[in-house]
């Protein structure tokens, strides 16, 4: 009403957007909730091994055609020590 | 060689049952022997789309028992060469037909016809699952809405489970100037979330009503726009190449006034 000359955000859009996000939903057969669980233990595993950049953690899905991927995208700040020497990694993805 | 195909969609009242009688009636009229089944047992509704409700003795179900024979249960449209109808039974439930029933159905059918059309109910439960059996193809029918898309989302899944590796899809009920002020879903949108091969577009037609009122399915008709749809997803399943139908409208300056004013 008030946004005569800004337009306003198509309704076909939002509808694009809740299917998009009900959908991967429906197609896993997951919850958000049980997303957080697995990214907690997935991040728990790895901070065995290496310190990791929490805040900066990115887990999501990834569609492509009717197959999905997990998409992890962990920043590594150092590898603890004991932990294998010969991998010169300071940051990579998992 | 003859086909099944199942017509489904998961959501209820989005023209599953519109759209098999359509196909039926637009394949008979290109010349293929053709049979609607109405697997919606218990709800059925594929005879008064028809107009063939008046003339039902057997049904489906008195065939799977052995109540009658085949042939004594398929109605013979009068209006249309090559054209028959195996009504739902309206008393029974559909409990009353297993999946392998449904096969060995079908199966006799295909004998003596080129295309078998199937007719499933809406939902997912054992209705869909007889449907679905015997089938060698499957459409799947949705409207342009949040609901319908996500319940053929799910049907999709369904039907790649069971074997059916490429469903395709009709959007049905698509409306030219709502699409065109991006009110509603286009054609390309719903493409690209469900990632499945388009079959055809249908436009709401208000003509769709009035062929249902007299039982005469809108192919029939040379100036219904769905009933021309039809027509052409009808030659697709053939396998013919048909330009899909331009639904398109372009919003006018009048049209973009009549907006602006209505929202306020």
């Amino acid at each position: 009403m008030f946004n005569w000359f800004r337009g306003k955000t198509k309704t076909k859009d939002v509808a694009k957007d809740r299917l998009r996000v009900v959908l991967m939903q429906d197609r896993l057969s997951l919850s958000q909730g049980l997303m957080e669980e697995i990214k907690d233990e997935v991040i728990m595993a790895i901070s065995k091994y290496v310190e990791i950049d929490r805040p900066g953690i990115e887990f999501t899905w990834k569609e492509t055609d009717r197959k999905r991927a997990l998409v992890a995208n962990i920043p590594v700040i150092s590898i603890k020590r004991g932990a294998n020497s010969n991998d010169r990694v300071t940051q990579r993805s998992y | 060689m003859s086909q099944a195909i199942v017509v489904t969609s998961g959501k209820g009242g989005v023209g599953k049952t519109t759209t098999t009688a359509n196909l039926g009636v637009a394949l008979a009229l290109g010349g293929s022997k053709v049979v609607v089944v109405d697997a919606d047992i218990g709800l059925r509704n594929l005879d008064v789309v028809m107009g063939l409700e008046n003339r039902i003795v057997y049904d489906l179900v008195d065939v799977v028992e052995g109540y009658c024979r085949l042939r004594q249960a398929l109605i013979k449209d009068k209006r249309v060469d090559g054209l028959y109808l195996l009504p739902a039974a309206q008393t029974k439930d559909k409990n009353a037909v297993n999946p392998d029933q449904m096969r060995d159905l079908i199966t006799a059918l295909k004998e003596e016809h080129d295309y078998i059309l199937v007719d499933c109910p809406a939902g997912i439960e054992q209705g869909f699952r007889n449907a679905i059996s015997g089938a060698d193809r499957a459409i799947i029918v949705t409207t342009p809405e949040v609901s319908a898309v996500r319940d053929a989302d799910r049907i999709t899944g369904l039907l790649e489970a069971s074997g059916f590796e490429k469903p395709e899809l009709i959007i049905n009920r698509i409306k030219p100037r709502m699409v065109a002020r991006g009110d509603m879903m286009d054609i390309p949108d719903i493409i690209d979330i469900l990632a499945i091969d388009l079959l055809g577009v249908v436009p709401e037609d208000d003509y769709i009503v009035v062929s249902t009122n007299r039982g005469e399915p809108a192919v029939m008709s040379d100036t219904s726009r769905a009933g021309q749809a039809y027509r052409n997803i009808a030659r697709r399943i053939k396998g013919e190449e048909v330009p899909f139908m331009d639904i398109s409208e372009k919003e006018t300056i009048w049209s973009r006034l009549r907006r602006l004013v209505r929202r306020n």
